[in-house]
């Protein structure tokens, strides 16, 4: 586990943090800018000092204002990818990539390998200035694991560079994830990235952690996904089966059920995840037969909220796994809606937003 | 006409050897005060800073009587450095370089300091995640990229010492061969009535080193700018 438990004031902002998340995997800070998500990065990695409180990978101890413990940055054995790269503008792409490797364990690739992964090839020779974006992004990530981490913070490592260039450099990162096995903490506010990469979510919220778990779960806590704030998402799990070229379908297993998407670009067994707004899911008490909708989930009804005066947020269970549905409140009350009724959840192929994890394209 | 006088080289092997020293004295200590300035909060930090500063808006002949006061034979730190070393500073040329570095060390603080206040120290930061100590991210990050600010410094303050009258003529008097540097000796040069000539070469003298300076300075500048580069063409 990685926990940290601190309070950091800076002028006037004040953040109080306190998560656990597990050390395999990628784990995502997301939230607004000014939220604290920079700042919590900072602390791990001891360019900002805690008023109070505790960091710890695993059982080795960063920072622990009790104890009297405070790890200096540069023998916490962190990559740090920074939004603008921070290049050392005097040195050649070799030597900004050499300049962590000295007096270090290699924990991680070595230089050619990180090279031919990050397709540095061409650009040994040159210097920072002549880069473009994404090649300066590329060198920092490189940079940051051939320093040999035993964990890898990237605080928005896309966020300077327009979509083509984060298109280049998703990837990149997705490599990253199948090839280390240390931590990687992600700091971004773009949920599409957090749902290729991520396995478990941090939210910040104003100064402090406003949930943590599993991607899915604090989604569709949250209601964060596609669509605006406002109209209820639900993020799903699910693994590619099938591919129907002929109607260019794709059929993906979900532990709920099977369902029908428009064709993806992933090999059968690839994980994806799902994000459907919540209005584009309907109830019907009976299976429907004669529908164009090809997605239709046996649920049982968890809860019912009133959201505003006119509609209903309906949570929905099936198959150990919960997701929700917006209704009007009139069909609600029409249906007969209750706690514990068995439904029909029928979903649209053409209302899902398919995310292929990271590193899964085929 | 075209060969150097006795009195020529003389002052010009001299003013060389001064302004050398002086540079010398300022380099590394113009940096440090630099660095704490810059760096650096504690109380009456601003009467370091006017400290500093003061060579460049005091009369160089009150600094020159400063430092007669202070590291003549019987002043203060002049009294300790002869008991303890048998060192005198007053009308020697190691003299002259000390009150050459007073005059010359505002000009080499200033640039260094201009170049630490906008290093981007975020950089610094970079290396430390990259697991570099304090030594090392000074040795090859701040002061690599404090060089323009560092170079500047030195040419000004090299400038300086080369032109530096008042204080020294105040603090170490006009000693052929041991403090007559070139300025003083353009200097005594005036006072004698007749032919112009050697003023005129004198003078003509300090403006060919002024300049070789410059150009040198120039030289270097562009080779770092060069491997800069990103400031100039690429300022994003």
């Amino acid at each position: 586990m990685i926990t940290v438990d601190i309070t950091v004031r800076l002028g006037d902002f004040t953040l109080a943090a306190d998560f656990a998340v597990p050390t395999n995997g990628v784990t995502a800070l997301f939230g607004r800018s000014g939220s604290g998500k920079t700042t919590i990065v900072n602390a791990i990695a001891g360019l900002v000092r805690p008023e109070r409180g505790r960091i710890a990978v695993h059982d080795r101890v960063l920072f622990d204002s009790e104890a009297g413990i405070d790890v200096p940055t540069a023998r916490r054995a962190l990559g740090y990818v920074f939004q603008e790269g921070r290049l050392f503008p005097h040195m050649a792409v070799r030597r900004n990539l050499l300049y962590g490797q000295r007096g270090r364990h290699a924990h991680g690739p070595a230089m050619e390998e990180a090279v031919s992964l990050l397709g540095l090839e061409g650009l040994l020779d040159r210097l920072p200035f002549s880069l473009s974006g994404g090649e300066r992004q590329r060198v920092a990530i490189g940079r940051a694991l051939l320093a040999g981490p035993r964990m890898l913070l990237m605080d928005e490592p896309l966020a300077s560079l327009d979509t083509e260039r984060r298109a280049e450099i998703l990837p990149y990162l997705a490599g990253l994830r199948e090839l280390l096995d240390i931590p990687i903490i992600y700091v971004s506010h773009q949920f599409d990235e957090i749902l290729s990469l991520a396995d478990f979510l941090v939210l910040v919220r104003n100064g402090g952690v406003a949930a943590t778990g599993p991607v899915e779960d604090v989604a569709s806590e949250w209601q964060l996904g596609p669509g605006r704030e406002n109209d209820g998402a639900v993020v799903l799990a699910c693994r590619v089966r099938e591919h129907d070229p002929g109607f260019g379908l794709t059929r993906l297993d979900w532990a709920g059920g099977s369902l029908w998407v428009a064709g993806i670009d992933a090999a059968p067994g690839s994980e994806v995840r799902l994000g459907i707004r919540a209005r584009d899911i309907t109830i019907g008490l009976q299976p429907p037969r004669d529908t164009s909708c090809l997605n239709v989930i046996a649920a049982r009804i968890e809860a019912l909220h009133g959201i505003g005066h006119a509609e209903t947020d309906v949570r929905l269970e099936a198959g150990g796994t919960a997701f929700r549905a917006r209704v009007t409140r009139r069909s609600a009350e029409t249906l007969g809606l209750v706690p514990g009724m068995q439904v029909h959840a029928l979903i649209k192929a053409s209302g899902i937003d398919v995310t292929v994890r990271a590193g899964q394209a085929g | 006409m075209l060969g150097f006088t006795p009195l020529e080289i003389e002052a010009l092997a001299l003013s060389a050897r001064v302004a050398a020293w002086s540079v010398l004295i300022c380099l590394p200590s113009g940096i440090a005060v630099a660095l704490v300035l810059v760096r650096c909060r504690f109380p009456g930090k601003w009467l370091l800073d006017g400290i500093v500063h003061l060579p460049l808006v005091l009369p160089p002949v009150v600094v020159g009587y400063a430092l007669l006061v202070l590291m003549g034979r019987s002043g203060l730190i002049g009294g300790w450095l002869y008991a303890t070393f048998g060192v005198t500073l007053a009308f020697s040329w190691q003299g002259a370089a000390v009150a050459a570095a007073v005059m010359a060390f505002p000009l080499m603080v200033r640039p260094v300091r201009l170049s630490l206040e906008t290093l981007d120290r975020g950089l610094e930061d970079a290396a430390r995640t990259l697991g570099a100590g304090g030594i090392r991210v000074w040795a090859t990050i701040t002061l690599p990229l404090c060089l323009p600010g560092i170079l500047t410094g030195t040419v000004l303050a090299f400038a300086r010492s080369l032109g530096e009258f008042g204080a020294t003529i105040t603090f170490v008097s006009n000693i052929p061969g041991e403090t007559r540097t070139l300025p003083l000796a353009l200097y005594s040069v005036t006072q004698v009535p007749g032919d112009p000539v050697p003023a005129i070469r004198l003078a003509l003298i300090s403006v060919a080193v002024a300049l070789l300076a410059l150009l040198i300075s120039e030289l270097l500048a562009r080779r770092i700018s060069a491997r800069l580069g990103a400031r100039t063409r690429n300022a994003s």
